[in-house]
């Protein structure tokens, strides 16, 4: 009873937060730029995403697709441009736009002394879930969903590559976010998690706006409903896989992919 | 300011979860304890006093402050954790002030386990408990101001060694302001005037310290400290947010 109790309260909010929000555009991203110095890494990228898509983000290697995340989920500031999420500004109010991403960087970062169980607990109070119910309720919930439940005790540090990728994946799912940013989620899967990420993500979606960035072309057209590529920081394709293929007299992707970026490498 | 909680916990347990923090603890209080016995001649001068355990304290800070302070933002940055860090929903100063306060609450464990000298002294003599009272109480903020410094510069680098030496240098620049020797130096060699000396001289830990040894709690000492660690973790945000 205690528990049901908590759940409802807990996810209560969070469910509420994204229902208020009347924009079908969850993500907008406006001529954005961003330069390292005197490397521009993305150069003017524009798109939208809605609730229900999942966008599938692929480009070469040091395209700019990382970086692009980093700037939608607040961590770096744009040098020009701008990013809405759920109709707040990234600059203006970048709290308000954290607490509505959950966000998977690039090789899933977490602190490595600290076990799962402890580091999912971290994370559930800093997204606002400090009962202990409530935090055990979010933890139960995500190490079942991403099958962390045998390393719970385990040290992060002395987990392999594709559990720490999970407790990472875990950390984002935690607060049933509206956004979901997915930097390679797939990355040091086995295939049969691959597999089950990607149903995951899948049925998620629905209330969900979805980036995630890959290198396996086959996974984009598992699930991804539309595909942005983008070389050296500029969009070059922004369309469903379907339209993509069609306008390129029904190639593989790969092909096309190889066609639209062989430039670069 | 609500987020401040989890993050304090996650930093502040984070040192006991290696063995940082034992062999922290362990080394600063043999090295305060020693120094005490050794060069402060604990037991021959005769006083029950604990100024001969405190008169070391500015100087053992120059290296175990920094040995805290440098992994506060180093450690984040070298392991990638910030990105985590800085897209929950928190602000940089929650997140600045978690990880100072949660460092400064380890340092004062560490001063504070040395009750047991305070005890000894109590039990061989009759001691001034307001004397020691203030000499803790000073102690603890000459921490805070040490360890602003700290986090600051391991703010600028992901290397935690180059934060470690920059904020010894820093440290060991700020007591030596205010060492004897060094303004005499200053006044006899140099050949300052004394007002010079003095407004020098009022920069250093030590000249902040002296008085909550002898047992005089004056705010002026206690706001320069405050004010100290408050300016370093203001510059702190400031790094981290551009
Ligand atoms: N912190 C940084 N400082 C300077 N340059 C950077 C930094 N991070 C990324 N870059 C540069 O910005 C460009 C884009 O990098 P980014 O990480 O966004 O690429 P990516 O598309 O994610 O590549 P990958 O597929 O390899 O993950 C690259 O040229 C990279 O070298
Ligand atoms: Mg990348």
């Amino acid at each position: 009873m205690r528990t049901g109790g908590a759940q409802e309260n807990s996810s209560g909010s969070v469910i509420r937060c994204a229902r208020q929000i009347p924009f079908t555009d969850m993500i907008e991203v406006q001529g954005l730029v961003k330069d390292y110095g005197s490397l521009r890494a993305v150069d003017g990228v524009s798109f939208k995403v809605n609730r229900g898509d999942i966008l599938g983000f692929l480009g070469p290697n040091g395209a700019g697709k990382s970086t692009t995340m980093k700037v939608i989920t607040g961590f770096l500031r744009p040098t020009a441009g701008t990013v809405l999420v759920g109709g707040h500004d990234v600059t203006a109010d970048p709290v308000d736009v954290k607490r509505m991403i959950g966000y998977l960087p690039e090789n899933a970062p977490a602190y490595p002394e600290m076990t799962v169980e402890e580091f999912l607990g971290f994370i559930a109070e800093a997204r606002g879930f400090r009962s202990s119910a409530a935090k055990a309720e979010r933890i139960e919930r995500v190490a079942g969903l991403c099958h962390l439940t045998q390393v719970r005790r385990q040290t992060i540090e002395t987990l392999s590559k594709g559990f720490k990728q999970r407790v990472g994946f875990a950390q984002a799912l935690l607060h049933d976010p509206p956004v979901l940013v997915l930097d390679e989620p797939t990355d040091g899967l086995d295939p049969n998690q691959k597999h089950e990420v990607r149903d995951l993500i899948k049925k998620m979606s629905a209330e969900k706006a979805t980036i995630l960035s890959t290198h396996i072309l086959e996974e984009v057209d598992a699930i991804c409903t539309r595909i942005i590529i983008i070389t050296r920081g500029k969009v070059v394709v922004d369309e469903t896989p379907d339209e993509l293929r069609a306008r390129h007299g029904g190639a593989r992707l790969d092909e096309i992919f190889r066609e639209l970026t062989q430039t670069d490498t | 300011m609500s987020q401040i909680p989890p993050l304090f916990k996650r930093e502040f347990l984070g040192y006991f979860r290696s063995p940082v923090a034992y062999v922290f603890l362990i080394v600063f209080l043999m090295a305060s304890v020693g120094c005490a016995f050794f060069l402060g001649r604990f037991f021959d001068s005769n006083i029950a006093s604990l100024e001969s355990y405190f008169q070391f304290s500015p100087w053992l800070f120059i290296l175990f402050v920094p040995a805290v302070g440098m992994r506060l933002w180093s450690e984040e940055k070298r392991s990638g954790t910030i990105e985590l860090l800085f897209t929950l929903p928190v602000t940089t100063l929650e997140a600045v002030l978690a990880k100072f306060l949660a460092a400064w609450a380890f340092l004062c464990l560490a001063v504070a386990l040395s009750f047991p000298m305070a005890l000894t002294v109590a039990y061989l003599g009759d001691p001034d408990w307001g004397v020691i009272g203030s000499s803790y109480l000073g102690c603890m903020l000459m921490a805070g101001a040490y360890l602003g410094i700290c986090s600051l510069t391991s703010a600028f680098t992901k290397n935690q060694v180059i934060s470690f030496v920059i904020s010894v240098f820093i440290c060991f620049v700020m007591v030596l302001l205010g060492w004897s020797v060094f303004t005499d130096f200053l006044g006899g060699y140099l050949t300052l005037p004394s007002w010079l000396v003095d407004i020098v001289s009022n920069f250093s830990f030590t000249t902040h310290f002296s008085g909550f040894v002898k047992g005089i709690v004056d705010a002026k000492d206690a706001v320069f400290f405050l004010s100290l660690a408050g300016f370093c973790l203001f510059l702190n945000v400031l790094v981290l947010d551009r």
